[in-house]
């Protein structure tokens, strides 16, 4: 079956034998973006989070038919080197990961908690962003999640587009 | 180590070098070689992942590159799994060199190089064992660019500078791209004198990473992302049981199904390969295989297995007598920690291309140079024709020094003559883990009327960590007749306590048991330092004070010393508003750490809100990744003593995904913590593991005067 949807401001489309098949998959195996990793295959770590329509999304448990007609973002199309999100920006300027694996899975789920709550609180953080890292790196990703939210928030809704 | 100790000069004939498609490769050790650049991984086509090879893996030594572009590649015999290995070596190579930290970029070195270090990445020695042999080459490097400078400008050498990648003198200047430009043989002086460290620009300083921004904007970096042209995805079926044994499987339905392109079965394990990962896991599931399970063992059979008494039998320290167990003054308790998991989140697995007698395997791993004997060994091919390619690792931890996923994924591509990639599902990464095995451990301590302890003890079991592992020599076993991981922190530092002692005892368990991030460290100092910190109760005496007492001026004594006394300054006993404080120290491989915690139970859950962790690694090459390391080290030392725990049941380890897994989430970290650096050496010494060490005793600790209740069991709950 043919699959179109929109993935990082591009029209894709995607033909597969199986249309349960985890978006994850057709994310990294067929539009070579690995930025998105698989950490678990059931929805328990988060390394696989991004975005359909705004919303967080464990992509390694989401089929990829639901993603028809929808709006894919992944961490290849969050920001960029040059104009990086501001997720992005806080986790550079506090040094937040150390091996990095799960990393683009937290930066997608903040960005997606920033969008529904600008100003999270510490509970909010910890109510929300669930994700595992191993390598324990909560204590700056918490301060760069604050960070996150002011650099957002000084950013007009103008130059942000 | 210390400076001295180190002194070995990179001898003058280690240096040879060779121009080639505009790269200078530096060599250590060999002969000449004719080089392409490396092209590691991503979309690259296979066959620049192979390089024309000269030599045998152990004969060639690619250190340095120098770009056209005027830039130098390191070409790291360790390799980065979130330690900050590599922003570090950057800045050694930057400050003897001469180059900006820009101009450095550094690679894992993949087999062919030479350079892949023998052992492992592991036992947090990357910065402590290359600190001085990397500063001596980069300091060779930049006089052997002087000299050639000096040649080409026609000046004396003496009248030459070098600053970010320029050398000039007498008005002139060329960059080092230039200087090494159309160079066939170069002339090597003696090692210059290495700089004090005072005069280091980028040692000593927060550099930021310079992984920071491939892992912030996704990159294709680790070994789960590398591909190859026309590459094939494959699963394997591992046991579920523990202690079973392959014994037939029924695969024709898999045959048939949708993608699958081959199943293969080897000695004991089967394999599907398929188009995609998808359809090879939906044929995964047809298969019906047959076990032989000889045994269900159970928790109780483990428990009975590995207990103080048990097993070999090692003093591992001695001074003094030993205490009568059963007289009635000696105060004696049990402590136990349960299986742990490594559960890094990048799965296990490997790409793997063998065709016309060559392998390449790109992976995550730590033992880079087992990786590759084992693959040669496997596929009976000469060594020089394997080539393991090294990633980022999505974590390492001890979980990488055992890679037969490395073997099996050479199998299956030599079984389709297509690249294969092949990783491990979650519950197999579990239920197959390498773990951190359960301890016993038995205190005992005797009390004078004045409150000192005049004996000390610290007997402890605990499953194979070293022992068994490929990267320590059985040999060195029968020698030691130790495990030396097993024994990690359980020799007691409290050098003033008359009779003091540690005996270990050695069971190798049916599962695999090794290393986990800190070894036997994180149990080991559970028990001890939760031991002193009731034997200090016990004594009426302040805690820090009390530890004090008991540690000596000798040897490492002074740095612990320190850390525990500079650390004790923000202690305080007692409870206030529902809080209390709690202390413990540790050493682990000359580094030492004191821990103060402030915990309060809420919902009958102990709640960690503080950790100050003071902390002695000598010289912090990267203040700030010392730092993020000690944050790590702690929160997962949190997570391992406060919340995970693998069990048996009806012969199987659960559980099997994260979240029953009980991890330490943000939720889990405390909101503050602070660490405080003390430079107490003037080598690096190692950081990843040793702020650990305190961390399961100081939360118990503080839960003893929170509660009056003392925790002995791992997790703390």
């Amino acid at each position: 079956m043919k699959i179109a949807f929109t993935i990082n401001g591009q029209a894709q489309s995607v033909d597969i034998a199986d249309g349960n098949t985890p978006l994850l998959w057709v994310v990294r195996d067929i539009l070579h973006l690995k930025g998105t990793k698989y950490g678990c295959g059931k929805a328990a770590c988060g390394a696989c989070t991004l975005h359909v329509d705004g919303e967080a999304i464990r992509s390694c448990s989401y089929a990829v038919k639901f993603a028809a007609g929808k709006d894919v973002t992944t961490i290849e199309g969050l920001g960029t080197r040059e104009n990086p999100h501001p997720v992005q920006q806080a986790w550079m300027e506090y040094v937040v990961p150390q091996c990095g694996y799960c990393q683009p899975g937290f930066i997608m789920a903040t960005a997606a908690l920033l969008e529904k709550n600008p100003n999270p609180t510490d509970e909010d953080i910890d109510n929300n962003i669930v994700n595992v890292c191993r390598c324990a790196t909560y204590v700056r990703m918490r301060k760069a999640i604050h960070r996150a939210a002011e650099l957002k928030q000084s950013t007009s809704p103008t130059t942000n587009q | 180590m210390s400076e001295q100790q180190g002194k070995r000069k990179v001898s003058r004939r280690k240096f040879l070098v060779r121009g080639g498609l505009g790269t200078i490769g530096l060599l250590t050790l060999g002969t000449y070689v004719f080089r392409n650049p490396l092209r590691r991984m991503g979309f690259a086509a296979a066959e620049t992942l192979i390089p024309p090879y000269s030599g045998t893996g152990t004969e060639i030594n690619l250190w340095f590159e120098i770009t056209e572009a005027n830039k130098v590649i390191l070409h790291s015999p360790k390799v980065e799994m979130g330690q900050g290995t590599f922003t570090s070596l950057a800045q050694i190579v930057a400050d003897e060199l001469d180059v900006d930290m820009e101009q450095v970029e550094v690679k894992a070195a993949a087999t062919e190089t030479g350079i892949v270090d023998g052992m492992s990445t592991g036992g947090s020695l990357s910065i402590a064992s290359l600190w001085m042999p990397l500063r001596e080459m980069a300091a060779t490097l930049r006089e052997m660019i002087k000299t050639e400078a000096a040649a080409k400008l026609q000046r004396n050498v003496a009248d030459l500078n070098t600053s970010a990648g320029m050398v000039s003198g007498g008005g002139q200047s060329l960059s080092y791209a230039e200087v090494a430009a159309g160079v066939q043989e170069w002339n090597v002086p003696d090692t210059p004198p290495l700089r004090p460290t005072k005069d280091y620009k980028f040692i000593g300083r927060p550099i930021k990473r310079v992984d920071l921004a491939p892992k912030v904007f996704g990159d294709p970096i680790f070994g789960m992302d590398a591909e190859m042209p026309d590459m094939l995805h494959a699963c394997i079926i591992r046991p579920e049981h523990v202690g079973a044994k392959f014994k037939s499987a029924d695969t024709r339905k898999a045959e048939s199904m949708p993608g699958v392109v081959k199943v293969v079965q080897l000695d004991d394990w089967v394999g599907v390969i398929a188009e995609s990962i998808s359809q090879a896991l939906a044929a995964k599931r047809t298969i019906k295989v047959e076990w032989d399970i000889p045994k269900q063992w159970t928790e109780a059979d483990i428990r009975e297995l590995l207990q103080v008494g048990k097993g070999n039998k090692m003093i591992t320290q001695k001074v003094g007598q030993a205490l009568e167990a059963e007289a009635e003054d000696v105060v004696s308790m049990e402590f136990t920690s349960p299986i742990g998991a490594h559960a890094q989140i990048e799965p296990n697995g490997a790409v793997a291309l063998v065709k016309d007698g060559r392998a390449t395997v790109i992976l995550s791993t730590q033992v880079i140079g087992v990786t590759q004997r084992q693959v040669s060994e496997a596929l009976d091919l000469p060594l020089e024709k394997v080539n393991i390619i090294p990633t980022y690792l999505g974590g390492g931890f001890g979980r990488r020094l055992n890679t037969s996923h490395a073997i099996q994924a050479a199998q299956m591509s030599r079984a389709v003559g297509r690249p294969v990639k092949y990783f491990f599902t979650r519950k197999e990464e579990f239920q197959n883990d390498t773990f951190r095995p359960p301890t016993h451990h038995i205190m005992r301590g005797k009390l004078t009327a004045a409150g000192r302890l005049e004996g000390l003890e610290h007997h402890y079991a605990s499953g194979d960590v070293a022992i068994n592992s490929v990267i320590v020599p059985q040999a060195l076993h029968s020698i030691l007749g130790t495990d030396i991981g097993a024994m990690r922190g359980a020799n007691l530092y409290y050098d003033k306590v008359p009779n003091h002692r540690a005996v270990q005892w050695h069971t190798t368990l049916p599962f695999a048991t090794s290393w986990w991030r800190s070894l036997g460290l994180l149990a080991n100092i559970f028990a001890v330092e939760s031991f002193v910190d009731e034997m200090a109760i016990r004594a009426g005496k302040d805690p820090v004070q009390f530890r004090l007492d008991h540690i000596s001026e000798e040897g490492f004594g002074p740095r612990i010393r320190a850390v525990i006394a500079k650390a004790g300054e923000r202690y305080r006993d007692g409870v206030v508003r529902g809080r209390a404080m709690g202390f413990a120290a540790s050493i682990d491989g000359g580094s030492p750490a004191a821990h103060v915690v402030e915990v309060s139970i809420e919902d009958e859950e102990i709640k960690v809100h503080k950790v100050l962790c003071v902390f002695d690694c000598g010289v912090a090459v990267n203040p700030d990744q010392v730092r993020a390391q000690c944050e790590g080290s702690i929160v997962m030392g949190m997570s391992g003593a406060m919340h995970e725990k693998m069990t048996l049941k009806d012969g199987q380890l659960y559980p099997t995904i994260y979240g029953p897994y009980d991890m330490a989430l943000m939720r889990n970290t405390p909101k503050e913590v602070e660490v405080v650096l003390i430079e107490g050496a003037d080598t690096p010494f190692p950081v990843g593991e040793p702020p650990m060490g305190p961390i399961g005793a100081a939360v118990g600790n503080a839960v003893r005067r929170l509660t009056g209740k003392r925790l002995t069991e791992l997790p703390l709950r």
